[in-house]
């Protein structure tokens, strides 16, 4: 009753041609099926935020996506942020604030910010800080990751 | 926590998503629309339906709609679509406002308003909405189409009086007078949690006096609704404390209290009469 469906994602430019079952959530497919495991995932319910990826410009949990409703759409995930060796500016903030400990919140923050960032660039701070409450973060206590936002948001308006 | 298998059924039309519907349904056939909800319920295997109906490529299903009486908003209207007021009614600014307290950014950008009200979670912003303001749930199978009235739509947690068949194709919410003002306010223990209670009130300034006195209740019964008995202690009286707090008094011995493994009758009943208040001071704002 369930057969495989063959489709073709497109992750940060690339074309993935993958066969998945309609159940396939669009976190396990960019991370099994199409190699892609910058994506992390915790908690498989929508609650964390840590697999938080880009499709057609949304910030979205890709584990309460099925990797069969992506197809056609444009999908990045943190493996697509830096240009070559230059860090997105996201990515440098986080490393200048010290805004990760661990490490395995920070793809899906990295998403979340740039995601609403290049939605609404003009965002308050105190909005921004409603957006970050979105995921969780067990290591920073969150401060340095509000810090390296903001800081970012300075930088991507330039 | 992977969902159940099931078949996927992609329609690109109304019309085919209501054949596709009237065919799957009795066999546990639900529809698919932002997924918010019900993938998380799935992947719990609280829910295993064996097809699912994936609305999200029908064309035509993500209108709002502003006719001067009423907003129309269609199927697939997905919470973020309020973040910035659709309407310069008062609506616009009283959705956008209660938008924001919906679950998270990226929950919003695929959440969509009519799923809220066809969840029917007791808790839901939308649900406290349709039943403040009194909407019209607009149902659609292949066998034509039911307007039901927001008192009517909600059957307790989960569950509402629309029938296996029927998709809530539209909701329609009566435009605020020009002069209405709002207020909301909602208790939960974390940013974006579900609310525990949540109150929604609108009225009028008449001579310095509250007329057309809604409030809303969500999160403490199994259903949301209207408090007649708050709406008594507000109409005829001067904004301000003492009938702020009356009506909270109200709405606190008239309710049902819902009780958790968290929350006893009596918290529910003095959330409640926190939350009615705080929505009405958030009115003056």
């Amino acid at each position: 009753m369930s057969e495989k469906t063959a489709l073709t994602l497109t992750i940060n430019g690339k074309d993935h041609a993958i066969s998945v079952e309609p159940r396939r959530t669009l976190a396990d497919a960019i991370r099994e099926d199409c190699g892609q495991t910058g994506t992390h995932i915790g908690c498989e319910h929508g609650v964390c935020g840590a697999c938080t990826v880009i499709v057609d410009d949304a910030p979205v949990r890709s584990c309460l996506m099925f990797a069969v409703q992506a197809e056609g759409k444009k999908i990045r995930t943190v493996e697509g942020l830096a240009d070559g060796d230059t860090l997105h500016p996201m990515q440098q903030a986080f490393m200048d604030n010290h805004g990760l400990q661990c490490g395995f919140c920070t793809p899906g923050f990295l998403m979340l910010a740039v995601g609403v960032l290049e939605r609404e660039p003009d965002i308050s701070d105190e909005d921004l800080i409603d957006v970050l409450s979105s995921n969780l973060c067990r290591c920073t206590g969150y401060q340095n990751i509000i810090k390296s936002v903001r800081a970012a948001a300075q930088e991507m308006r330039k | 926590m992977k969902p159940a298998p099931f078949v996927r059924h992609v329609p690109r039309s109304l019309d085919e998503a209501l054949k596709i519907l009237a065919d799957v349904a009795g066999d546990d056939g639900r529809i698919l629309a932002g997924g918010q909800s019900l993938v998380p319920i799935m992947a719990f295997r609280l829910a295993k339906p064996a097809h699912l109906v994936d609305i999200n490529e029908v064309e035509g299903l993500d209108k709002i709609a502003d006719d001067g009486k009423a907003l129309t908003i269609g199927a697939r209207v997905r919470h973020a679509a309020f973040h910035k007021p659709v309407t310069g009614n008062p609506l616009g600014a009283l959705l956008a406002y209660v938008a924001r307290h919906i679950a998270h950014y990226p929950i919003r950008m695929r959440g969509t308003f009519c799923g809220s009200l066809a969840h029917a979670d007791p808790s839901s912003e939308w649900c406290l909405t349709a039943a403040t303001l009194d909407a019209v749930m607009v149902a659609k199978s292949i066998n034509g189409t039911r307007e039901i009235k927001a008192a009517e739509f909600f059957d307790g947690i989960m569950s509402t009086h629309l029938k296996e068949d029927e998709l809530l194709a539209e909701v329609r919410l009566p435009l605020l007078p020009a002069d209405a003002r709002f207020g909301f306010y909602e208790f939960s223990r974390r940013a974006g949690d579900f609310a525990m209670s949540a109150s929604l009130v609108t009225y009028r300034l008449d001579g310095g006096k509250i007329v057309d006195a809604r409030v809303g209740l969500g999160g403490a019964e199994a259903s949301p609704r209207r408090i007649p008995e708050a709406e008594a202690e507000l109409n005829g009286k001067a904004a301000g404390d003492a009938a702020f707090r009356a009506a909270g008094e109200a709405a606190s011995r008239a309710i049902e209290p819902l009780v958790d493994h968290q929350t006893d009758a009596d918290y529910r009943r003095d959330l409640v009469r926190v939350v009615v208040r705080r929505a009405l001071e958030h009115s003056l704002t």
